[in-house]
């Protein structure tokens, strides 16, 4: 009861603007001119003084992209993105790559620091700070501007760096993974992103190595008409470990901004990756102006047998969401989880999901999904699964609720069942429905009042995915629930 | 991704594009102007395809590969027997076309009112040209080949007020091959109450059937739809349905889908009255390299109705099973009751079933649930049967039908309920 009573008096001490993320940091930038060509493309690409084959994979992209179509299967509805009207590099302007954290601007130090997230390791280390020891790379529009406990974690045997920076140092992992789970030609977004991604994190964890802190990511676009393109790439040799986080916000601006992220994932034998989101770009102002475009390609692969794979999210921010981490269980005994709470307010339109192929012998997933929408928002659930004439055995349950606060708002769920194997069991449930009047009526006779009851019913009704959460998360996961359904009740 | 602009015709496209050519292109009845623009839009478009959604796991334009001539008028003795239920009335129609003398309306008079058709006979009447492609609620390929090549069918019109015991009968045959088209359009008016058992069944020929459906429920009218679709095994069925229901009408229906190597049923159900109830209900019997699709829609337009549907299939051998439902509730729709249910069971190694339960909600004071299972047989339950002493072939059946039997005590009507029940355990019989 505690912690709810926490997070009313965070609904409580917010005024008019939800978003408390939406200041801009003044810091000189480099931005690459407007437009997408080769040109802008090798400018990138010798941005980050990349080899010649980091290049070519980049221009054959570029080629397969431009004979593509834009995606319109998703329930989401906007004015066609004129590609030609970004900024596809922006980075704050130094003269050198910064060496230590020292050498970090403080300016953007200071964002980080409003932002809630620590950059600074000396405090930990010095033991001031609390001892949750997060390692953290920190990417500012189109660059990753500092990398934290690198040191400690190469100790281990751990590499987690920005991916620029693995491809020059670790050539032949990244050649190896790179595109591996995701192909290039994926999807429309997924191969824009391959021609002109400018930055994301690597993590490379070695054999049996449980790696020694949490990982994450915390990504901010504060530059105007830019688009971010990161990507992630996480390897998990064999009966390795690792648990890494990622955070995303944005400033509040009038125009839309783009986003479009590719994340892969490779668990190999006896491997297991937790991956958790906080998706909290800005959603856009209250007549829907504004927000971010997030159109994200996330894919696992259970490579090897008795790998696991579970992806965590919290979407509340974005005013377009178009993303289904998934999961390929190749493995023979892999194991694919996906815990998801979609909550859309305002003009938000979210259309997310998940997939889950098997593959392998003895395969087996779990998909928890709620969907929370208020105002005039619409969320749609859409999820594959999958099983293929070898998965025998293969078992799936899947369960996505959706809850409506107020009649103007829409949810919809979009499951797609397909079973290839006798021996394959799916159970799927869903069930949609708004708050009832008894629970409202029983919290308030109680003494809550009517946004208390809204905030102790929702957080019984997304337990079972804020569960899934790692610590840090989860109490910040809670928050923003709130914060994103404030206003929306009465 | 460029390819799509230039659509390569498949034989069966070309041949349906011809055959209008050569018949309804020259001259024309009553219908010509409904038939051509239809026939427009299905050159527009062509045969579905996996890229439209609708038909993502029925790719009817690689699936029909061979051109189909339009069906010939054709006599028959009689059709197949149906079944011990007792009927009012009898509808024959043979390659589509109504067959008078086989047929049985007289003990109807007053009644229910028949208004049957053959293209010879009356394709002029003002009642045929209302509906056709108009009534389906969406822009599809199926119903406009209807619409373009319809060749008969009749409107049904059961009186305001008349509760009718015996069920009326509607018995389609297909003799020989080639391609058939036919309507029903069947208006059952306010407070009536009637059993409509539509047996649709045909020679071992290779023939195509398309047919289109339009059902009208009037306020707190009652109909009861049980189709059996028993179509010989080599044989295509294609069937679009589409029913509006008044305040207070209750519609109930069951589909048999037991026969043809391909089968699309699509019944679109809108709801335009407060206080009514639907109930879908269906059994799917698939073996041999047979496909069966179920595409539901079921439009909640207006506020306090509700709307079941519970459907079961049984795949064996190389067989498909295809169940795509939607409940869309739209914004006005409060106080909406919509539940779904599918479950498959998978007999064999090369079985598969794709299943798609879809929810799309516009209001709040809704409870919606879909649910839907994939597996096979339980082992535990087999085990405990035979433990008993039933041999596993035994057991096996017994397990099924029970599995099966729920859709059936869920329908709840005695009039068919035994004929189901024997039309199913004959099937797990062969």
């Amino acid at each position: 009861m505690a912690a709810v009573q926490e997070t009313i008096d965070q609904v409580k001490s917010i005024d008019v603007d939800q978003y408390k993320y939406g200041f801009v940091t003044d810091i000189e930038s480099e931005l690459a001119p407007k437009g997408l060509n080769e040109d802008i493309i090798r400018f990138i690409s010798a941005k980050k003084d990349e080899p010649e084959w980091m290049l070519n994979w980049r221009l054959d992209a570029f080629q397969r992209w431009k004979t593509m179509e834009e995606p319109e299967w998703a329930r989401v509805d906007y004015p066609k993105i004129d590609f030609e009207d970004l900024h596809y590099y922006a980075a704050p302007k130094t003269q050198e790559g910064p060496k230590s954290l020292d050498e970090v601007d403080p300016e953007l130090l200071e964002t980080y620091k409003k932002l809630g997230i620590p950059l600074s390791e000396q405090e930990v280390l010095a033991g001031i700070a609390p001892e949750n020891r997060v390692a953290v790379d920190a990417v500012f529009d189109s660059v990753s501007v500092a990398t934290t406990f690198k040191e400690e974690l190469a100790k281990a045997g751990v590499i987690f760096c920005p991916i620029s920076e693995a491809i020059r140092e670790h050539p032949e992992l990244v050649q190896k993974y790179l595109g591996s789970v995701v192909p290039v030609s994926d999807n429309f977004y997924a191969t824009l992103n391959s021609a002109v991604f400018s930055d994301g994190s690597f993590v490379y964890i070695p054999e049996g190595v449980r790696c020694p802190m949490e990982l994450s990511t915390y990504f901010r676009i504060n530059e105007r008409n830019t688009g971010q393109f990161e990507r992630t790439l996480i390897i998990a040799e064999k009966g390795s470990y690792v648990s890494y986080l990622e955070g995303c916000t944005a400033p509040q601006r009038d125009e839309n901004q783009l986003h479009a992220a590719v994340v892969e994932l490779v668990a190999h034998e006896d491997a297991e990756i937790k991956y958790s989101t906080v998706q909290n770009w800005f959603p856009g102002d209250s007549e829907g102006k504004g927000g971010i475009y997030n159109f994200v390609t996330k894919r696992g692969d259970c490579r090897g047998a008795n790998s696991k794979i579970a992806w965590t999210q919290v979407e509340t921010g974005s005013a377009i969401t178009w993303k289904y981490p998934s999961c390929i269980l190749r493995g023979d005994n892999s194991v694919g989880e996906f815990y998801s709470i979609a909550i859309s307010n305002g003009h938000q339109q979210v259309d997310s999901g998940t997939k889950m192929i098997h593959l392998g012998k003895n395969t087996s997933s779990r998909i928890i999904s709620k969907g929370i929408s208020a105002g005039v928002s619409q969320n749609t659930y859409r999820g594959q699964v999958s099983a293929h004439r070898k998965a025998k055995n293969a078992r799936n349950f899947t369960q996505c609720d959706s809850l409506l606060i107020g009649d103007k708002c829409g949810a919809h769920t979009v499951p797609y069942i397909e079973s290839k194997n006798a021996t394959a069991v799916f159970e799927h449930e869903a069930t949609t429905s708004k708050i009832s009047d008894d629970q409202m009526f029983y919290c308030q006779a109680r003494g809550l009042d009517e946004e208390a009851a809204v905030a102790l019913i929702v957080n019984g009704f997304v337990r079972d995915v804020i569960q899934q959460l790692p610590m840090e998360f989860a109490v910040e996961a809670q928050k923003l629930i709130n914060i994103s359904l404030e206003g929306s009740v009465g | 991704m460029t390819a799509q602009n230039q659509r390569v015709l498949s034989a069966a496209e070309t041949g349906f594009e011809e055959a209008f050519a050569a018949t309804h292109g020259k001259q024309s009845d009553g219908l010509g102007e409904a038939r051509r623009a239809a026939m427009a839009r299905f050159e527009a478009t062509g045969l579905p395809h996996r890229r439209i959604e609708e038909y993502h796991y029925t790719d009817l334009k690689a699936k029909l590969r061979s051109a189909f001539a339009l069906s010939a008028k054709a006599e028959i003795v009689a059709p197949g027997a149906v079944g011990e239920v007792e009927t009012q009335g009898r509808l024959v129609f043979v390659n589509g076309r109504f067959d008078a003398a086989l047929s049985n309306v007289e003990a109807l008079a007053g009644k229910i009112s028949v208004s049957a058709w053959a293209e010879e006979m009356g394709a002029e009447k003002a009642e045929v040209q209302a509906h056709g492609a108009a009534a389906f609620p969406r822009a599809d390929a199926l119903v406009d080949l209807n619409t373009a090549f319809v060749q008969g069918g009749a409107t049904i019109t059961v009186a305001g007020g008349e509760k009718l015991e015996k069920a009326l009968e509607i018995v389609h045959v297909a003799k020989g091959e080639g391609a058939s088209f036919s309507r029903i359009d069947l208006v059952v008016e306010a407070g009536a109450d009637v059993l409509v058992l539509e047996s649709y069944q045909g020679d071992s020929g290779a023939y195509l059937r398309n047919t289109l459906t339009t059902l009208e429920v009037g306020d707190n009218a009652k109909l009861t739809w049980v189709k059996l679709q028993e179509e010989a095994e080599s044989a295509t069925h294609l069937a679009s349905a589409t029913a509006n229901l008044g305040k207070g009408a209750e519609l109930s229906q069951f589909l048999l889908d037991a026969g043809s190597g391909l089968s699309r049923s699509q019944f679109a159900v809108a709801f335009n009255g407060e206080g009514s109830n639907a109930a879908l209900r269906g059994v799917s019997l698939l073996k041999g390299d047979s496909h069966a699709d179920i595409t539901l829609s079921v439009d909640h337009k207006v506020p306090e109705c509700n709307s079941r549907e519970y459907f079961k299939a049984i795949v064996d051998d190389k067989a498909r099973s295809v169940f795509q439902g939607q409940i869309l509730v739209k914004p006005d729709a409060q106080k909406t009751d919509g539940q779904m249910m599918v479950q498959s069971l998978l007999l064999s190694e090369s079985a598969e079933v794709n299943v798609k339960p879809e929810l799309e909600i516009f209001a709040d004071d809704v409870q919606c649930a879909h649910g839907s299972t994939t597996g096979e047989i339980d082992e535990d339950l087999l085990f405990y049967l035979r433990a008993r002493g039933i041999p596993e072939k035994e057991a096996r059946k017994i397990l099924i039908l029970a599995f099966l039997g729920e859709v059936i005590d869920e329908l709840d009507d005695e009039r068919v309920g035994p004929l189901l029940t024997s039309r199913i355990s004959n099937w797990l019989h062969v």
